[in-house]
């Protein structure tokens, strides 16, 4: 299975990285799986992951971090928005 | 009917003028935001706009969409900028058409206040050599919530 994760504003910084393409095994079934997954890079991962206000995205849609991934898809995480 | 994400610097005047003319309908509305020169802490320099592009198209486009079905709109526009802008740069533009204006104002400020907290763009302040990013305004997320439950129009 592979997806696109993507990070923004202070997640983006915090974990410097804007973009990752995964590839693994179906074993990770949801944003919350992924989110134990990239905590296994380190402290700094853990920790912009548990970003209390975290917003996560899959494939341009805000959602709970129950939502399924599945192959192809696009995910995001990063902080509330300020548009405008 | 459209959405523009842009990096380019946008003209709110010649927006407006356009979307007059495509759309003379019996009431239009259009607004414009600016970057502010100052933030509680003092002068701002530049104001870094990061956008994630592909979530705030589809994001904006179902918002115009839903203000269309919700206030009856004949016709509505949103243009965004993201980059770097300087103070007193135009940061996004909004007009809405519709037979009267109440539906035409109403569904203006729906736009405006759910694209404060819901399309994905982050601001970052630039001021005396310092960079800081913006946190959401609590008088932005109040504005926000009652077009959850209010429905002026009515």
């Amino acid at each position: 299975m592979a997806i696109r994760v993507k990070f923004f504003s202070l997640i983006r910084e915090a974990v410097e990285t804007e973009e990752l393409t995964l590839n693994f095994d179906a074993e990770i079934s949801t944003v919350a799986g992924l989110k134990s997954f990239l905590g296994e890079r380190g402290e700094a991962w853990v920790e912009a992951l548990s970003h209390p206000n975290l917003i996560q995205a899959v494939n341009q849609r805000v959602v709970f971090q129950e939502e399924a991934i599945n192959d192809g898809d696009d995910v995001a995480f990063f902080p509330p928005m300020t548009g405008g | 009917m459209s959405v523009t994400i842009t990096d380019s610097d946008i003209s709110p005047g010649d927006l407006a003028t356009a979307f007059y003319a495509d759309n003379p309908h019996g009431a239009v509305t259009t607004f414009a935001g600016f970057v502010r020169d100052f933030n509680t802490q003092g002068e701002v320099e530049t104001l870094h706009l990061e956008c994630y592009v592909e979530m705030a198209e589809r994001v904006l486009s179902d918002l115009g969409a839903e203000a269309r079905q919700r206030f009856g709109l004949k016709s509505w526009q949103i243009v965004h900028r993201f980059g770097s802008l300087s103070s007193t740069t135009p940061i996004v533009f909004v007009a809405t058409s519709a037979d009267h204006r109440a539906e035409a104002f109403s569904a203006c400020e729906f736009v405006m206040d759910t694209l404060k907290t819901d399309a994905p763009f982050w601001k970052r302040e630039d001021f005396e050599g310092e960079q800081q990013w913006v946190t959401v305004a609590a008088r932005d997320v109040d504005r926000r919530r009652r077009w959850d439950t209010k429905d002026p129009v009515s």
